[in-house]
């Protein structure tokens, strides 16, 4: 077990390999993504009863908790890439982290703005300053700072170290999210989904709530498949393999 | 279903407007993030091989 491990890191470690196997990989996330997201949202929209306080605004639950979700694991996975690169000089780690960066902060503004449409009917206001909300706005700006210095310097390897040092300082910042809604008084509901312990939601709302969530890692992993295979071909672009591969194209 | 009517499923009983404006919004998050690698695939394409043309060029003309 270990040994295969460590011969698929020392393959995810070559570029070649990486873009070869990925445009087999590829369709296994990207069609499963579709499915769960249409199957999802339908379900959600559409079959799911409406919540006995908050009647069919609820529904935003379907988007607004897997973006939220997604946008805090995607920080956490650029922040390990961004480790494995500051630590092994793994190139591919710091293409992958490039790749999660604006993935992340596009699914991190989701959760904003669907939160903040969903605070109006709610709440009677679209944003107040309270823990969570301040928190996961502070994780978009440390998107944006991750994405500005991971092009801000000389070179690309200090520009990758640059992004992999702050995102992991970011991290800080992750568990506050989680806890923020217990730390602190907040107008945020608690969490919804708990690991631990059995999860306050009646089933026949939970199960597509589930469903979107596989659905937006699903929907994750094969965007940052399409991105890391373009950062490999823009830093590989002098190399014979692929100059062959373009000239092909045409 | 849980509506009555599709009139009921769009009005989403006074919250349609919040509803479905998240769920718009999404579509738009999402598509443009499927279209943006596409988009930069194609480019890198053409530059580079505008770049191996040029490159080849100045090659058999040295």
């Amino acid at each position: 077990m270990w040994e295969a491990l460590k011969r698929l890191y020392h393959r995810m470690g070559s570029p070649k390999w990486f873009y070869e196997i990925s445009a087999r990989w590829l369709p296994w996330f990207a069609i499963p993504a579709a499915l769960c997201l249409i199957v999802g949202t339908v379900w959600g929209l559409a079959f799911a009863p409406a919540d006995y306080q908050q009647g069919n605004s609820f529904r935003i639950i379907y988007i607004h908790v897997p973006a939220a979700i997604l946008a805090q694991g995607a920080y956490a996975m650029m922040a390990i890439a961004g480790g494995i690169f500051l630590i092994w000089r793994m190139k591919m780690a710091a293409w992958v982290a490039a790749a999660i960066a604006p993935i992340g902060a596009s699914f991190c503004f989701l959760a904003l703005i669907t939160g903040a449409i969903w605070g109006k009917p709610t709440w009677g206001t679209w944003w107040v300053w309270d823990a969570r909300l301040t928190s996961m706005l502070l994780l978009l700006f440390l998107y944006f700072g991750v994405m500005a210095l991971q092009k801000a310097m000389e070179t690309d390897d200090t520009s990758a170290k640059a992004g992999a040092i702050l995102s992991l300082v970011g991290l800080v910042n992750i568990p506050i999210i989680k806890y923020s809604v217990e730390w602190w008084n907040t107008l945020h509901q608690p969490a919804t989904l708990k690991l631990t312990e059995e999860s306050t939601m009646a089933m026949e709302m939970l199960i597509p709530l589930l469903i979107m969530i596989v659905g937006f890692y699903l929907l994750f992993a094969t965007l940052i498949f399409m991105r890391t295979r373009n950062e490999v071909l823009w830093h590989e672009r002098k190399k014979s393999w692929v100059k062959k591969l373009i000239e092909a194209e045409k | 279903m849980f509506f009555d009517s599709f009139a009921e499923f769009i009005a989403m009983g006074k919250h349609g407007f919040y509803v479905w404006l998240c769920y718009g919004i999404t579509a738009l998050v999402i598509i443009a993030n499927i279209l943006a690698p596409i988009r930069q695939r194609k480019k890198l394409f053409e530059q580079q091989a505008r770049l191996q043309r040029r490159e080849k060029k100045n090659a058999s003309e040295a």
